[in-house]
């Protein structure tokens, strides 16, 4: 029987260098997406806010949808989608699209609600002191606005991030990916799945704590 | 640039196949929730009570459940626990997952909701002759279940949406049965674009339940 056991090799540190560099994949896909899908969504808040009727009629239907079906679903109907129009994608390239509009769906939400937090009589003070539409959106809609949702922006990168594993079903090789190739060679599912976890544990927690005690220490 | 031919018409022919697995998807949601719901409590009972096992077990439940991916939740009850030989049935996986993770974030809303309603409003009850019992199922409890009416109905989207997951372990819900029929006839994006509309109808219907239930249940 020995024989076989020699076919899976176990557990090495060269493997955890490999766990650490899909851990960096899955940290470089994130960061792209949220950067581009926190700026998409912002605008688009800030279009269903501004209220001119098609975007409300267009955009808030469309945002809707990509709130409404599962993100694996939006991923594997894009990547089969896209060759169609003659688009030729990679999976990561795929992905990056998908998460961030999906991104941009739950920001779009987040910043209309942050403009609203900013008070009428607070943007007409502003104005009537003579701030163009522009000042008055840069100097008091953004550091007040910006502030109020600021943790709620937070959760929506978090989940992101965390919702970045999805990624994995149209091949491209992130840490949980990674921690499955693993799985099948090694054979060990539950120590490679444990630091796969402990990853993005230590990813994500200490910002959620973060999160956590600016909005305690605002909420004052 | 459009030289991909679409073809309906096997999808057509498996719909009702795919309608109930959507019931199949349903129902694993709303058992997962009902765990969830059941286990939350406990969870957020433990944790106001800030010292002993049970706090830091309630504990790392949440922060595991909040901080790591439903997917890497769902592989770890899926094959991770197997290598102490138990090896659960695809239902099992999914709606182990779903509770441990609905769990988890429930117990955080429910933690709000209680703290929300003052200590006073005991008190005020138990001076009124009110048991313990008769002063949480009467004053405590109504009250806290409107304010966490809300996050229960968005945590029931959320699971339907995460259910989804499923079709990575082998289960054959709506996403699995989908993938079952793609890969069989290889019309892959006509299957998807079918599943995506079933799964909006779904959140959609969960959504108008809960606002119609809501009226009946908030009259006053």
């Amino acid at each position: 029987m020995t024989e076989t056991i020699d076919f899976f090799s176990g557990f090495g540190a060269n493997d955890l260098w490999f766990l650490a560099e899909a851990a960096l994949r899955t940290l470089w896909i994130s960061i792209l997406s949220i950067a581009a899908g926190t700026v998409l969504g912002a605008l688009c808040g800030w279009l269903i806010y501004e209220g001119k009727i098609w975007a409300t009629l267009t955009l808030t239907p469309v945002l809707d949808i990509f709130r409404s079906v599962p993100l694996i679903i939006q991923l594997v109907l894009f990547y089969n989608f896209a060759p169609i129009v003659g688009l030729n994608l990679d999976p990561f390239a795929s992905g990056v699209v998908i998460l961030t509009i999906y991104t941009a769906a739950l920001v779009a939400n987040v910043a209309r609600g942050g403009i609203e937090a900013v008070g009428r009589p607070m943007r007409r003070a502003a104005r009537s002191l003579g701030m163009s539409y522009w000042q008055d959106m840069r100097y008091v809609v953004l550091p007040i606005g910006g502030r109020a949702i600021f943790p709620s922006w937070i959760g929506v990168a978090l989940g992101v991030m965390k919702d970045s594993a999805l990624v994995s079903v149209l091949g491209y090789v992130e840490l949980l990916k990674a921690s499955q190739i693993l799985i099948t060679r090694t054979q060990e599912p539950f120590l490679i799945l444990s630091i796969a976890g402990a990853f993005y544990f230590a990813l994500s927690f200490p910002i959620s704590r973060y999160a956590a005690k600016l909005e305690e220490r605002w909420a004052q | 640039m459009f030289d991909y031919n679409f073809h309906w018409r096997p999808v057509m022919k498996s719909l009702p196949d795919l309608l109930e697995a959507g019931l199949l998807t349903l129902q694993v949601a709303t058992l997962s929730m009902i765990i969830g719901i059941v286990i939350g409590l406990l969870l957020a009972l433990s944790r106001m009570k800030k010292t002993g096992p049970a706090y830091w077990l309630a504990t790392a439940w949440v922060e595991l459940a909040r901080n790591t991916p439903a997917l890497f939740q769902l592989f770890f009850f899926g094959f991770g626990i197997g290598a102490f030989g138990i090896h659960l049935s695809p239902f099992a996986i999914v709606l182990a997952g779903l509770s441990f993770n609905c769990a988890g974030y429930l117990a955080e809303n429910f933690r709000g909701g209680f703290q929300a309603i003052p200590d006073t409003q005991l008190r005020a009850a138990r001076s009124l002759g009110m048991t313990a019992w008769q002063a949480h199922t009467r004053i405590i409890i109504p009250q806290v279940f409107r304010l966490v009416y809300h996050p229960i109905t968005n945590q029931m989207v959320w699971a339907v949406l995460m259910s989804s997951l499923g079709m990575l372990v082998g289960f054959r819900e709506l996403s699995g049965e989908t993938q079952f029929f793609a890969s069989r006839t290889f019309r892959i994006f006509e299957y998807f674009a079918v599943t995506a509309v079933i799964y909006y109808a779904i959140v959609k219907i969960v959504l108008g339940a809960s606002r119609l239930l809501a009226m009946r249940l908030f009259r006053y």
